[in-house]
């Protein structure tokens, strides 16, 4: 009965010596790994989103958190005139990534997306090209 | 120097005052840094940091939980009984701190001619060469420590809360529990020192000859049973907070409940203290530092075993702490007590 006691006071102060694992976050910064799912980035290819707006991510999103509306630019090629991801709904499961035939979408390493409203998480197309 | 002041020298009154103030301030900043301490102790012992935001390595924690503490709203519930409400933070905090009275934190030290003794209620007489302290201060700690116990129980019922009422009749059954086998504990020592002055008992212990070697497992029980009685973990059930919210203090706010927290604080110094004064030789140590270093020293040990226990173990049930209070320890310690009388009797003289 006295023994296991004994033993749980040595492991309680041989963990006194141990480096803590505690990350001081803002002034230090998590060392975020590959193949990390954070805010979405549309893909750019000549000036312009490789999206070709085929609905494929909206369709396999499991929270319907896109929105995705078609346009015809001035080539005849259509191009999606509106790409808005509601990231009060995402659930950052990278599906539309899988999704996308183009490669049009990707997820960065963005986890801080913290804001003050409603709207601001709205992220529309223009806010999605900005991270490159 | 000479003039007397009701048959005593002038000097006795300036000493009396500065030991007062010097006691108090010292204990009452070991209670804030204690809970810094803790924090610091179980972060480390779960491999975390601990407090790291306020000052250097967090240094003014305890500065900055006083002045919220301070600036919280005070909230009184509509059906409390007020006085005795307003009442239990002070009488669970004054038996804390007076118990210091009688504690020998040093041996003597001379000032000016004049010799002090480093204990609050003592008086050195100058001729005679010898320090007179209370003759009973164990029995005048062991009063203090379970007057204590009204402060909580007058808390659980003024709250008028189930939970606070809960934990407040939990404290007075515990109390009542551990006390007897500490009681008991504390007579072994008392049949080797013949004296229940405290000055006496911590003089008898000189050269090393701790009463924690020759008493191992009085000295033992002893600290579990006053880890019980000061409602520290794993005997925190007054206020286990799995099951009764906050216990005792649950409808506390501000420095009401500041007064229970730095209760609880105080009480484990004086645990501490005390402790060291009966089994761990008190002020005596290796002489090339004065005697209240290894005094302060043993006693921040102590401390220092209370949160390493605090960091360990989980917290009892109710009634493995009974069962442990009255079928393990008091049996022990009657043992103790009559294998140490037989011996007084038979082999010692």
């Amino acid at each position: 009965m006295i023994m296991p006691l004994i033993k749980g006071l040595q492991i309680t102060i041989s963990h006194m010596f141990k480096k803590p694992v505690t990350l001081q976050y803002p002034t230090e910064r998590p060392d975020v790994k590959p193949g990390f799912r954070g805010l979405h980035a549309l893909n750019v290819s000549h000036d312009k989103a490789k999206c070709v707006a085929c609905y494929l991510c909206p369709t396999v999103c499991p929270a319907k958190c896109i929105t995705v509306e078609a346009g015809e630019d001035a080539n005849h090629d259509k191009y999606a005139a509106k790409y808005e991801i509601d990231m009060l709904r995402c659930i950052f499961c990278g599906y539309c990534v899988e999704a996308c035939p183009v490669d049009a979408i990707r997820m960065t390493e963005q986890f801080e997306l913290a804001n003050y409203s409603r709207a601001d998480f709205t992220y529309t197309k223009d806010r999605l090209l900005e991270k490159k | 120097m000479d003039t007397l002041i009701l048959g005593l020298p002038v000097a006795y009154y300036i000493a009396m005052v500065a030991k007062v103030l010097v006691a108090f301030v010292f204990v009452l900043l070991t209670v804030a840094y204690a809970t810094y301490a803790e924090r610091k102790i179980i972060g480390h012992m779960q491999v975390r940091l601990g407090p790291m935001r306020t000052g250097w390595h967090g240094l003014l924690q305890p500065i900055a939980d006083g002045v919220k503490l301070f600036f919280k709203e005070e909230i009184v519930p509509s059906q409390a009984s007020k006085f005795a409400f307003l009442i239990a933070p002070l009488v669970a905090l004054i038996p804390a701190f007076i118990s210091f009275a009688v504690i020998p934190f040093g041996d003597t030290i001379t000032i000016g001619g004049y010799t002090v003794p480093l204990q609050i209620a003592a008086y050195y007489d100058q001729a005679g060469k010898q320090v007179f302290d209370i003759n009973v201060g164990v029995l005048y700690i062991l009063a203090m420590a379970s007057l204590g116990v009204y402060g909580i129980v007058l808390a659980g019922w003024a709250s008028n809360s189930k939970y606070s009422l809960l934990g407040g009749l939990r404290s007075a059954a515990q109390m009542i529990s551990y006390e007897l086998a500490a009681g008991l504990a504390i007579i072994s020592v008392f049949m080797l020192s013949e004296s229940l002055s405290l000055h006496k008992i911590v003089a008898d212990q000189a050269g090393g000859a701790w009463y924690a070697f020759k008493q191992p497992l009085a000295f033992v029980i002893f600290f579990i049973c006053s880890l019980a009685e000061i409602n520290r973990t794993p005997f925190d059930l007054p206020e286990a907070e799995t099951e009764l919210v906050s216990g005792f203090c649950t409808e506390y706010s501000s420095m009401k409940y500041a007064m229970f927290f730095m209760a609880e604080y105080a009480n484990m110094i004086t645990v501490c203290a005390v402790t060291t004064t009966l089994f761990l030789g008190g002020w005596h140590g290796p002489a090339f530092l004065p005697g209240w270093f290894w005094f302060i020293a043993k006693v921040y040990f102590l401390i220092f075993v209370c949160m390493w226990v605090r960091a360990t173990y989980p917290r009892y049930r109710y009634d493995q702490l009974m069962r442990l209070g009255w079928k393990v320890f008091l049996p022990l310690t009657l043992v103790n007590v009559m294998a140490t009388g037989l011996w007084v009797m038979f082999i010692s003289k």
